[in-house]
């Protein structure tokens, strides 16, 4: 018997995996351990398999995703701090037929934004959402954002954030889920391989509901920021699970489409 | 000729808009101004030319909405008052930044704070001296009658197109609720998409396609170098508007010693004024700035070599009166007349201030 040479394996029917061609090839900005890597990825992944790359229009926030534009290789338009849904819902409306999402951190979207998305989403946009929550604000250094657990520490709450000095964190996707031009409120992370597979699933509902036109659909991905909370990928992963999925757990908060689509389409018409 | 129709200011705006097949009106209802959306509500463009109207959450969501519309290369408009305007002025920064066309509705009233419902002219510098970050320039066009509030919202999206650059209407409570005949013109269609393509194809987020690069809407570059070079652009831009865009119209300028340089409903005034003052064997003339900015500067100060002297009449506490210096440059004596705080002066009131620069006070 011969020996198996490498070329031999190295064959397009034995590919299991390979990066999606809406990835650019461009340097990633983010810091080891951060989950808008894995998260980009998911968004590219989806838009790949649904073949609209023609018909995407994305929308970037400020925060670290500030620059997503140069990693996902679509059309983009960078919003003002917390006004990504404005831009959307116009664009969505005076494009119809084209997919459009926004991207956004929790300082973005649950902070600066919060009028913003709880409107768009309450007249049911027909847009996705893509809402990062990692807690903290990373791009300016880590200070304490809308979402920042009680207790723990960051530039602005350097003792650990008390309810009664800095308030309490908000749980939005909570709020958004009542409203009721939403039509799919998710919160998924993306910390294990079983994580990212759930979570693909989700971004893609989120797009496809899109075409069939039922509402905005809000998909939070709980995340981790290393940097920001100044400990190891690997801590961050277990603290996340620890921690944020005690505050904010992983799972469906509403699906029109389990919960009677012909009703909920009635209702928003 | 299209068909003579009587309307107020606001109605001539939202009508205009549906006539020049604009695609997007977004905004807030704000005293003296809200008849533009209601208008536009009640016409329900959406029924016949597809244009979307959309009452948002708040000016900040107007604005905003408009960068969106704005970068698909779509025709978008907005409309607010002046403490509206105040909140819009971070999106409309972005969208000169972005150098995203859009056509943005001042009807001004007074202020500071939340001010009054009444007429104002105190928005000038607002308009014309940047009022949001960075430097950045809007094309200011200020009409005086109703129908140019119906033209320049045409005229308005015209010159956005043209330069890349946000243009704005910068009109009063006055113009916004009096009513006048207008001439409507014809409804001309809205862009298609492959209209849109041959004119925005370069720029727009219409979707990428495999024969071309991503395109983004974007006012950020982290480099400072080519913030700078982005800059450079930007402001070669606005000097070749200077340079084209300049309008102005004159009133018995001709043999005229003394000028008053108004513009919007001051204008409308000084026009009586200048009528009194010949009456009176004082020769007297208007100048009135179309557009703001670019501001008529080269006629201000051709005139200065032939009058005694320049009285800029504002309803305002004198903004536009720093422009009419530059241009005069010391050559002859100017000063400021106006009524403020939501107050219109009365053409008398301009006569007497008139007579008494010419007799040495202020």
């Amino acid at each position: 018997m011969s020996e198996i040479q490498i070329q031999d394996i190295i064959k397009k029917e034995n590919f299991v995996y390979g990066k999606t061609k809406i990835l650019t090839d461009n340097v990633m900005h983010y810091c080891p351990g951060c989950s808008h890597g894995v998260t980009h990825k998911l968004v590219a992944e989806v838009i790949e398999e649904l073949d609209i790359q023609e018909k995407t229009i994305g929308v970037s926030p400020v925060g670290c995703s500030v620059l997503a534009y140069n990693y996902i290789d679509i059309d983009w338009q960078q919003a003002a701090h917390g006004r990504a849904p404005a831009l959307a819902t116009a664009t969505k409306r005076l494009m119809p037929d084209h997919y459009v999402f926004t991207y956004q951190g929790d300082g973005d979207l649950a902070s600066i934004g919060a009028a913003e998305i709880l409107h768009a989403c309450n007249r049911g946009e027909n847009i996705t959402v893509i809402f990062v929550n990692n807690a903290i604000y990373g791009m300016t250094g880590g200070q304490m954002a809308p979402t920042t657990l009680i207790g723990m520490p960051t530039a602005t709450s350097p003792y650990g954030r008390q309810a009664a000095l800095h308030g309490y964190p908000l749980k939005i996707t909570e709020l958004i889920a009542q409203l009721p031009g939403v039509a799919y409120v998710t919160r998924q992370s993306v910390h294990t391989p079983a994580a990212v597979r759930k979570a693909k699933k989700a971004i893609k509902k989120g797009f496809e509901n899109q075409a069939r036109k039922i509402g905005t659909s809000f998909i939070e991905i709980v995340s981790t920021c290393s940097s920001g909370w100044k400990i190891s990928p690997v801590e961050s992963n277990r603290w996340m699970e620890e921690h944020m999925f005690k505050f904010y757990p992983l799972g469906d908060l509403k699906d029109a489409e389990k919960d009677n689509e012909e009703d909920y389409r009635k209702f928003i018409e | 000729m299209g068909e003579l129709k009587l309307m107020k200011g606001n109605e001539a705006i939202a009508e205009a808009a549906i006539h020049c097949g604009c695609d997007g009106y977004f905004g807030y209802p704000i005293t003296p101004q809200s008849e533009i959306m209601e208008t536009l509500m009640v016409e329900k463009p959406w029924e016949t030319t597809g244009m979307v109207v959309l009452q948002a959450e708040s000016e900040v969501a107007s604005i905003n909405m408009l960068y969106g519309g704005a970068a698909c290369g779509k025709k978008v408009m907005t409309s607010s008052s002046s403490p509206g305007i105040s909140l819009m002025l971070e999106g409309i920064s972005y969208l000169a930044g972005a150098e995203l066309p859009c056509l943005l509705v001042n009807v001004v009233r007074g202020g500071p704070g939340l001010g009054t419902i009444q007429p104002s002219q105190a928005d000038y510098y607002q308009t014309t001296k940047g009022g949001g970050h960075g430097d950045y320039q809007l094309i200011a066009l200020a009409p005086a009658s109703v129908q140019e509030m119906y033209d320049f919202v045409d005229l308005g999206f015209e010159l956005a197109f043209k330069y890349r650059n946000p243009a704005i209407i910068l009109s009063d409570g006055v113009i916004g609720q009096m009513m006048e005949k207008v001439i409507v013109s014809d409804v001309k269609p809205r862009w298609t998409d492959a209209e849109i393509q041959k004119i925005s194809g370069s720029w727009a987020t219409t979707g990428k396609t495999k024969d071309r690069a991503r395109h983004i809407a974007t006012s950020l570059d982290l480099e400072a170098e080519k913030q700078e070079i982005h800059n450079h652009k930007l402001q070669a831009k606005y000097r070749e508007i200077e340079n084209k865009e300049v309008r102005f119209e004159e009133f018995q300028t001709k043999d005229a010693e003394y000028l008053l340089v108004a513009y919007g409903s001051s204008a409308r005034i000084c026009q009586k004024a200048v009528e009194i003052c010949r009456s009176k064997g004082i020769k007297a003339g208007l100048l009135r700035p179309i557009t703001v900015w670019p501001y008529p500067t080269k006629r201000v100060a051709e005139l200065a070599h032939q009058v005694k002297g320049m009285l800029s009449v504002e309803m305002s506490a004198g903004q536009m009166v720093t422009d009419v210096r530059l241009a005069v440059s010391g050559k002859v004596p100017v000063s400021h007349f106006g009524r403020y705080g939501g107050v219109i002066p009365s053409p008398g009131e301009v006569v007497v201030a008139l007579e008494k620069f010419i007799n040495g006070g202020n």
